[in-house]
């Protein structure tokens, strides 16, 4: 059952993704859903009329028929490639979704027929269970969800919730019968009455999310949708002012050539508005989505995800995701007669059996320092194992009682044993905790041999990590129940900015409203019901899956692993999908320019010759140039489509350089790109 | 070609090292600091609140304070309306001029309260002294002040944070006029009448004809020389970029630019009190860095194109070239070049610069003929107006034009490196796009609408005395100077029409104040957020390459814009062969 909340995500098929997106980009061709999208509907528009037209010239027999069928054809393209971006992006987004509900099913619960240890139990998917369901938890499990103890004692893991990582005593009845789902009960078992269902509402919200209809437009997209129309009704003038312009150059001016004609300035309108990103946009939007899903994580709204980009300060809890959730063995302190292999020796023994990772560590660290040390345990060895009762274990080693355990626990049973409790080592612990570390005592009977220094590890890599989001401008605060001097050890030696150490909740609120009363944004993750004030006071309040409802409630955004170092990929997200926004819509603009220089001298090359001159890429014939224009315009979708949805490159930098390198690629490549692509075009029309 | 340069370079030089003190004089009083000034004009200052009945500490919000100003332009616009309908029946009219036609005086009043300084007549035969006076200098001031007074509340929304109080629009306006426009304008005017130019209440001078000739089978003894209060208004004129001249000649009259120092300090002033202001943008907000990325910007802009503009002048005409006419540096030919319209004593070089920063900045005043300019000047000409008189720009609204494309760049550049985008501290959302939006959008309907009704009617196409693609450029022309508040023309087409009184006069009202209303209200939005703290994160305002995003954006949106109507006026003309255009 300890892999519960391992994801077996089958593989989704994106064959068969894109094969539907095709079908669905035709059938997105009616006027309502075209009708969503302003700049794409005036393609949309310039495409009947050119179909109107193209029938009549048809009919004519003028000779135009051919040219303004192209063009007409090539808008037509333009508008499904436009579509085809939005219903594959739309397509990954609801299968990716689903997988994930899928994965939440194999959280399993022993659902209890009646409330009795040793009733029938049936093992059912976690998020069925309903209020008042009895179920048993045991050695190992995690508490599915949130509910009540009825009978039983079982020593409970809290840290993903607390961050405290001494376990916690959960007994049916009285004041410490509730249970939070997500933790791990270590020893013994319990009897729980569900009082929380752990629903599946999340998914729902973020499957509506990426779906058409229900989407909703986050701020910035917005503010950019507001800027295309904008442009496109800037654009809009242009084109329909060039035909008075041309009306009079022909007639008053130059007295030759003819008019421009409405394919042509149809043609140009459709080129020079923002088609590019105004066909991505939606596509980019859900790729965000799609690509927090992948990192399984749920938001509850595309404005989460935005915010996630503009995130000053990143407030993290100190266990699981700066330190390891567990403590490891850091050194050895023998008692005065005692040398420090026979503590080792003593504390190896003690561990031998012990399956936690603290006990593990506590063989590992006797291993490094005395490698000789190899015994196995006996086959009579009795083994001892932790117990909430008795808060320690240890081993009956050929007749010696080894035993570990907290130093309260242990003064007691040396007090049973009538042994001594040595002069000094009262000093050991208090030296070990004031460095921030837990001491564990070890005994041989009622001999004690000596203290074990359990330390916070702080997670490798994380420095670095820390390291960059400062290069971003982004700055970490530990959160931590330790006490001051704990904290400032752990939170140097995590290369984070700040910590709040003592932290209850009051203070995260309060650390949090002071922060973002001084104009920044504010990042938390946070499990407990004790956390949701700050979750929902938070910019972007992350929740483990294996937080309470409350929690959950209070957060914009779940993550399906409990891995709060999530918040690190959420920023990256975030950014990553404004990036690619604002870089699609600089290259869009820039575009522009070559188009100008494409259809500007075919359209007027008749009315004035020397216009010519600006047909700087030297564009066989004016109908092949503004017919490369046009198709240059669409292709770009599709050739855009596999970056709007994976996004543009990210690296963690700060945003000088991010800007410098976006506006060489976008910007610059933007007005180089199309002169390329529009001559190729031409050539290849030209043969033909 | 080298001297011009050296001109040019003097010029920017100058304004830039005159500019810093100005600003951080501005910044002085604006902030209603006691220093020396203020306590010079203290208790004038203080008496007029008195009168107005106001105080520096009553604020206004957005909406107060746009209406305040629309209000005060009204009031502004009615008054020379009406004095120049009744010029005739009042005093100080020593030439007798009878009252201007209600179209000219609806036109001339809109022009001169929206700061466009548009002529459709010829000043010094159409105006009495008190019309010239009481109307067109006060309003020179009133317009001038206007534009800065337009900054002044969006500057504030950029350093303040959660208010909707945005200044005083009545302290504003009387700190503008009394500490910055009275003064400079008193000590340029001291300066121009020192070299020579005209500062007088006496009608017209009836000289006697040192050759008196026959016209029409009448003697020709005497010559009217009119002459006038020429400094006070000159002066004012150029400082408050309003460009309508005293006469007709306007800087090319030796009355009003008499020696080549005038013409130097004329062509200075223009952009002296834009680029101040810059210099106030980056003390008010403490980012001077930002400030010195808007100079740049403006420079960047500017120099290629006045450059271009400097070099096909001197040139000079292809035609003449052609048929082996010299137009060489000759002493006789004062530089050489194309000397078509261009004064003697100024050249064709200096003329181009001050062409160039006449419709840089919205001033619009002319030492020469910008008809006659080679085609591709005069369409850098029309080029720098139709950037949105950003690049310097007029005095004040110059400016605050230039913070909304930077606006836009911010948003651009802000998406770019991942954030949602900030200026100056300030969050840019959908609100704030949108007010931009409306702001930008406004002179390109205004130029390109207004032209094509001009090129489709009749009474539109009637101005037009040039054939050709040259006609297209005067269309463009009258319509693209008032539309950006100008107020230059590219002659050769008569505009004292109804048709065109109205269409400018419409142009000139939307540009101004469609333009502005927007930006206020943005004002009044970003004044009400919180400043966020910058960090490594966010996008610096300052660096070399977000001004090049800066100059990019103004460039782009102007050329995309205009790129069309250009190609078929001045590009069709300039690349038009030699012997195309002289079969016109």
């Amino acid at each position: 059952m300890e892999s519960t909340h391992k994801h077996e995500v089958k593989p989704i098929v994106w064959k068969d993704q894109s094969k539907g997106a095709l079908w669905d980009s035709f059938n997105m061709l009616s006027p309502r859903v075209q009708m969503r999208n302003p700049v794409m509907f005036v393609v949309y528009i310039g495409s009947w009329l050119l179909l109107a037209l193209f029938f009549h010239d048809l009919i004519a027999r003028n000779g135009e028929a051919l040219f303004t069928g192209v063009i007409d054809l090539w808008l037509w393209l333009t508008l499904i490639f436009a579509n085809y971006g939005e219903a594959l992006a739309e397509r990954q987004g609801e299968a990716q979704a689903s997988s994930l509900r899928q994965s939440r099913h194999e959280m399993v619960a022993k659902k209890l027929a009646k409330s009795e240890r040793n009733a029938a139990y049936q093992e059912v998917p976690g998020v069925s269970l309903r209020t008042g369901d009895v179920i048993l938890v045991e050695a190992g499990d995690f508490i599915p969800t949130d509910g009540e103890a009825i009978t039983g004692v079982a020593a409970v893991d809290e840290s993903a919730i607390t961050g405290e990582s001494a376990p916690v005593i959960r007994e049916g009845g009285g004041d410490r019968s509730a249970v939070t789902g997500g933790t791990r009960v270590i020893s013994d078992w319990l009897i729980i009455k569900v009082t929380q269902e752990a629903g599946n509402t999340f998914l729902d919200k973020m499957i509506s999310m990426v779906e058409g209809a229900a989407r909703r437009k986050t701020p910035n997209e917005v503010a950019l949708s507001i800027l295309l129309v904008f442009l496109t009704l800037v654009f809009l003038v242009v084109t329909v002012t060039i035909y008075p312009f041309s009306w009079y150059s022909v007639h008053y001016a130059s007295h030759s050539g003819s008019v421009i004609s409405l394919p042509v300035l149809i043609a140009l309108l459709v080129c020079l508005i923002p088609t590019t990103i105004g066909a991505l946009l939606p596509a980019i939007g859900i790729a965000g989505i799609v690509r927090l899903l992948k990192a399984n994580v749920v938001a509850t709204s595309g404005r989460a995800i935005e915010a996630a980009g503009d995130v000053d300060i990143l407030m993290l809890d100190k266990t699981g995701t700066i330190t390891y959730g567990n403590r490891s063995a850091a050194a050895f302190y023998p008692v005065s007669g005692i040398s420090e292999a026979q503590l080792a020796q003593g504390a190896r023994r003690a561990s031998l059996a012990d399956d936690t990772p603290e006990g593990k560590s506590i063989v590992a660290l006797a291993l490094k320092h005395f490698p000789d040390q190899q015994e196995s345990l006996p086959t009579d060895a009795n083994l001892i194992s932790f117990t909430a009762e008795t808060r320690m274990s240890g081993v009956d080693w050929e007749g010696q009682q080894l035993r570990k355990g907290a130093p309260d626990s242990m003064k007691a049973w040396i007090k049973d044993l009538q042994g001594s409790w040595p002069e000094g080592l009262d000093a050991i612990i208090e030296k070990i905790a004031a460095g921030g570390a837990t001491p564990l005592v070890v005994c041989s009977g009622a001999q004690v041999l000596g203290a074990i220094e359990l330390r916070d590890i702080v997670k490798t890599g994380i420095k670095e990590r820390f390291a960059e989001l400062r290069e971003m401008g982004i700055r970490t605060v530990m959160v931590t129940g330790d006490n001051p001097l704990t904290a400032a050890a752990i939170a140097a030696e995590a290369g984070v900015d700040d910590y709040l150490a003592e932290a209850k909740p009051e203070t995260k609120l309060a650390r949090i409203r002071q922060y973002q009363s001084d104009g920044y944004m504010v990042a938390m993750t946070g499990d407990g019901t004790n956390d949701s004030p700050a979750l929902a006071q938070a910019d972007v309040g992350l929740c483990m899956a294996s937080g309470t409802q409350a929690a959950r409630e209070a957060s914009n955004m779940v993550d399906m692993d409990s891995n709060p170092t999530k918040l690190l990929d959420i920023v990256r997200i975030g950014k990553q999908l404004l990036m690619t926004r604002g870089s699609l819509t600089t290259f869009s603009v820039a575009n522009d320019v070559a188009k100008y220089f494409a259809i500007i001298p075919a359209a007027f090359i008749s009315t004035y010759p020397q216009l010519s001159a600006l047909n700087i890429m030297d564009l066989s014939s004016p109908d092949t140039a503004i017919m490369s224009a046009v198709i240059f315009n669409a292709l770009i979708i599709p050739i855009l489509i596999p970056l709007a949805l994976k996004g543009v490159k990210f690296r963690a930098d700060s945003a000088q350089n991010i800007l410098r390198r976006n506006v060489w690629i976008y910007g610059l490549g933007g007005i180089i790109a199309p002169f390329i692509g529009i001559k190729l075009i031409d050539l290849l029309l030209t043969v033909l | 070609m080298i001297s011009t340069l050296l001109l040019t370079t003097t010029l920017l030089v100058v304004t830039i090292l005159l500019g810093i003190p100005l600003g951080v004089y501005m910044h002085r009083v604006y902030a209603g600091e006691r220093f020396w000034a203020s306590r010079l004009l203290g208790p004038v200052e203080r008496l007029t609140y008195r009168l107005i009945g106001t105080s520096p500490e009553r604020e206004m919000d957005w909406k107060r304070y746009a209406l305040a100003i629309l209000l005060f332009n009204l009031a502004g616009g009615l008054f020379l309306y009406i004095l120049l309908l009744l010029q005739g029946h009042l005093p100080f009219n020593p030439m007798h001029f009878s009252g201007v036609a209600p179209g000219s005086a609806f036109n001339t009043a809109v022009s001169f309260i929206t700061n466009t300084n548009w002529q459709d007549y010829s000043g010094g035969s159409t105006m009495s002294y008190l019309s010239q006076m009481l109307g067109i200098t006060v309003q020179n001031f009133l317009s001038a002040a206007t534009g800065i007074v337009i900054l002044l509340p969006i500057i504030r929304a950029f350093v303040r944070h959660n208010t909707k109080n945005l200044g005083n629009f009545w302290v504003d306006m009387t700190r503008t006029v009394l500490y910055v426009l009275i003064p400079l304008s008193v000590i340029f005017s001291l300066i121009l009448m020192q070299q020579g130019v005209v500062q007088t209440l006496s009608g017209a001078i009836h000289a006697d004809m040192v050759a008196p000739f026959t016209s029409g089978g009448k003697t020709i003894l005497q010559q009217v020389i009119h002459i006038g209060p020429v400094a006070s208004q000159e002066s004012i004129m150029m400082l408050g970029n309003n460009g309508g001249g005293f006469f007709n000649m306007n800087d090319a009259q030796p009355f009003e630019n008499p020696t080549g120092l005038t013409n130097f300090l004329e062509t200075m002033v223009m952009i002296l009190i834009p680029v101040g202001l810059v210099f106030l943008f980056g003390q008010m907000t403490k980012a001077k860095k930002t400030a010195w990325a808007i100079l740049v910007s403006m420079l960047i802009l500017f120099i290629p194109l006045t450059l271009v503009s400097q070099h096909f002048e001197l040139a000079g005409n292809p035609i003449f070239h052609q048929l082996g006419v010299t137009q060489a540096n000759h002493a006789a030919l004062a530089g050489g070049g194309n000397m078509e319209g261009v004064e003697d004593r100024i050249g064709a070089g200096a003329s181009a610069l001050f062409a160039t920063v006449a419709t840089a900045t919205s001033t619009g005043a002319a030492n020469n003929a910008y008809d006659s300019l080679i085609p591709l000047s005069g369409g850098i000409n029309l080029f720098l107006m139709q950037l949105g008189e950003v690049v310097f720009g007029g005095v004040g609204s110059g400016l605050a034009s230039f913070l909304a494309f930077m606006i836009f760049a911010v948003f651009l550049g802000g998406l770019m490196v991942g954030r949602t985008p900030e200026f100056l501290g300030k969050k840019i959302g959908a609100f704030e796009i949108k007010m931009v939006s409306l702001s930008i959008l406004v002179m390109p309907l205004l130029v390109l609408i207004g032209t094509a009704i001009a090129a489709t009617t009749v009474a539109g196409r009637a101005g037009v005395f040039n054939p050709g693609a040259h006609g297209f450029s005067e269309m463009l022309y009258a319509v693209t100077s008032p539309a950006n508040n100008n107020g230059s023309a590219f002659g050769g087409l008569s505009n004292d029409t109804r048709f065109y009184n109205l269409l400018t006069g419409m142009c000139m009202l939307f540009g101004r104040f469609w333009v502005y209303l927007p930006l206020l209200a943005l004002a009044g939005a970003l004044a009400e957020k919180k400043k966020t703290p910058a960090g490594s994160g966010t996008l610096a305002t300052h660096t070399p390459i977000f001004i090049g995003l800066t100059v990019g954006v103004i460039l782009l949106v102007g050329a995309l814009n205009f790129f069309p109507a250009l190609a078929l006026g001045p590009i069709a003309e300039q690349l038009a062969p030699v012997s195309h255009v002289m079969t016109h």
